[in-house]
């Protein structure tokens, strides 16, 4: 199947990508030929089969809940492009 | 013999019987990188400064344990608390982590000297390390062809000699096959035997850390360090631990070996065909089992595989947004705008196209016809391995279809790179641990076989690898590089 332009451009908003019109043509190419061959996978018969979405058996995992020391905020905010008064600046959004 | 050739154990045994200072080898090193790094591009970060201080430091305590005073590398994936970590990425280009993995934390607690940050294709996506957002990496064998990938600056440095050893990710192959391209041993353990911890994550139910090194000993003596699980990754098992080295003893009687049909065909090349036949004749001489079997879904591990590491990743990547850390684009005047022009100014067109496949992959009304058939493919895939290892110990196979391809000659089409992964993503997509070691040459480039055992069962990984190797030349043989 091809994508049409419109999906390419869903998918691009919903993957947070701006994208100029050439790269939707070219993603839109090449992510149609991908799909194509994972299309393979439909000569498979799959309707018994439980999904494997983790290796290991799944269970939860807990943890004391103790009070631990955490990252000392000056360290987390080292790496913000932007921040004032110990907190993340980011542009208006509402 | 200059220092820079010798194996961990072997700079282990010059440390404990005082023939050499710890900042003899890292010098030594060093004056190695300056010779050649040139010509392989290995590194992206060097650390010289702190590895000499390190180094200084082992010496002065006199105790060589472990790795205590050796050097070291680290795929740029790895956090490295005041060491920039970049991912292969320019969204990354500048991060400074404030804290370490795990499983690097656990080298350095070891007294590991870290010489530098490598190359990889970004986020670890990619088989040839040219999709680093910096410069590609050359192959010591044929500085025209690739490293692999996507661990590729980890292959390379240790091929060439940058380094003894070197960690990187495995999510699809990216351990083994550039092990394999550059004609070094490559360790994928089993997915949750080492920490994720502080490794940035690209698909969560496939990314497994592992170990290059030039021989099986250095690989199993590295895994006794970073295996074993972690309160901080709750995917780590807690499933103990053995001493891998007691596996090292070369007998490989009785030892019963698969080779799969299906991993012999599909474009391999016929050389590398040849030399794992020769391989399994040399099993069979020192008094293994080895019989012919069938993984019947083999052909479909790949498609399952772009569908499944690429939604898991278009999660995982969300995070960079341009919030807290990595590239921001000042100029967007709303939040959206924002995240969508951080994000397309600072990721490669892989990394892009891997998200909206993956992001596709999961949206409203295709979920099930991809994402959910893929997880029920995986199922088939898993199934295979686990009815094959009722009756034997170990699956052994080539680990890539070619040897090593020139630079720039995949980079066109991203279906045709993908192949390349087509004899290691089953592995992952199955959690196994997995091994790529030397075990002949094509034109003077390297051929690598890959062993598959049972999940948690490394230890006879490392006895069937160990086994060939003992017997074998091939990871004596070093490139050339036109440089002493």
């Amino acid at each position: 199947m091809a994508l049409t332009m419109k999906e390419v451009e869903h998918v691009a908003m919903l993957a947070r990508l701006s994208l100029s019109d050439d790269e939707k043509k070219k993603f839109g190419e090449q992510l149609s030929s991908i799909l194509n061959y994972a299309d393979t996978l439909n000569v498979l018969a799959t309707d018994d089969v439980e999904p494997l979405t983790h290796i290991l058996p799944a269970f939860n995992v807990f943890r004391a809940d103790a009070i631990r020391p955490s990252m000392p905020r000056e360290e987390m905010l080292s790496n913000a492009p932007l921040e004032e008064e110990g907190q993340y600046k980011v542009p208006k959004i509402m | 013999m200059e220092l820079y050739e010798l194996s961990v154990h072997e700079l282990q045994e010059r440390l404990t019987r005082r023939e050499i200072s710890s900042e003899e080898i890292v010098k030594s090193f060093y004056t190695r990188i300056n010779n050649v790094e040139d010509k392989v591009k290995s590194f992206i970060t060097l650390t010289e400064e702190i590895a000499l201080q390190k180094a200084r430091e082992v010496d002065r305590a006199g105790q060589y344990n472990s790795i205590a005073g050796i050097p070291m590398g680290l795929k740029d994936i790895f956090c490295t608390r005041g060491v920039k970590t970049t991912c292969g990425s320019r969204i990354l280009a500048n991060f400074i982590p404030e804290y370490d993995s795990t499983a690097s934390r656990r080298l350095d607690e070891q007294q590991g000297v870290l010489v530098g940050k490598l190359n990889m294709d970004e986020f670890a996506m990619g088989s040839s390390t040219e999709n680093s957002a910096f410069f590609a990496t050359h192959n010591p064998w044929d500085l025209e062809r690739v490293p692999g990938g996507s661990s590729g600056g980890s292959a390379a440095a240790v091929a060439a000699g940058e380094v003894p050893f070197a960690l990187g990710t495995d999510t699809g192959g990216s351990i083994r096959q550039p092990a394999s391209f550059c004609g070094v041993v490559g360790m994928k353990p089993t997915y949750g035997r080492v920490s994720r911890w502080g490794v940035i994550a690209f698909a969560s139910s496939l990314d497994q850390v592992g170990v290059f090194s030039n021989d099986v000993q250095d690989s199993a003596l590295i895994m006794n360090i970073i295996a074993g699980h972690d309160p901080l990754d709750s995917t780590s098992a807690a499933i103990e631990v053995p001493d891998y080295s007691s596996y090292l003893d070369g007998d490989v009687k009785g030892l019963r070996i698969a080779y799969p049909k299906e991993y012999f065909q599909q474009g391999v090349d016929d050389a590398i065909k040849e030399a794992i036949n020769k391989a399994l004749q040399k099993y069979e001489e020192l008094g293994a089992i080895v019989e012919e079997v069938s993984l019947p879904h083999s052909e479909y591990a790949l498609p399952a595989y772009y569908l499944v590491a690429p939604a898991e990743a278009s999660a995982n990547l969300a995070r960079f947004d341009g919030v807290r850390y990595g590239h921001r684009d000042f100029e967007a005047e709303n939040v959206i705008d924002m995240f969508s022009q951080s994000r397309a100014q600072g990721f490669g067109d892989e990394v892009k196209r891997r998200i909206m496949l993956g992001a596709y992959a999961l949206s409203s009304g295709y979920y099930d016809a991809y994402y959910l058939k893929a997880l029920k493919v995986r199922r088939l895939i898993a199934n295979d391995f686990e009815k094959v290892f009722r009756d034997f110990d170990v699956i052994v196979s080539p680990t890539t279809p070619t040897t090593a391809f020139k630079l720039g000659e995949q980079s066109g089409d991203p279906l045709t790179l993908y192949m390349n992964d087509i004899l290691t993503v089953p592995v992952n997509m199955a959690g196994l641990p997995g091994i790529s070691i030397p075990c002949g040459f094509k034109n003077g480039l390297p051929i690598g076989m890959q062993l598959i055992g049972k999940a948690f069962d490394e230890g006879t990984l490392f006895k069937a690898a160990y086994g060939f190797e003992q017997n074998t030349i091939y990871h004596t043989m070093k490139p050339e590089l036109g440089v002493k």
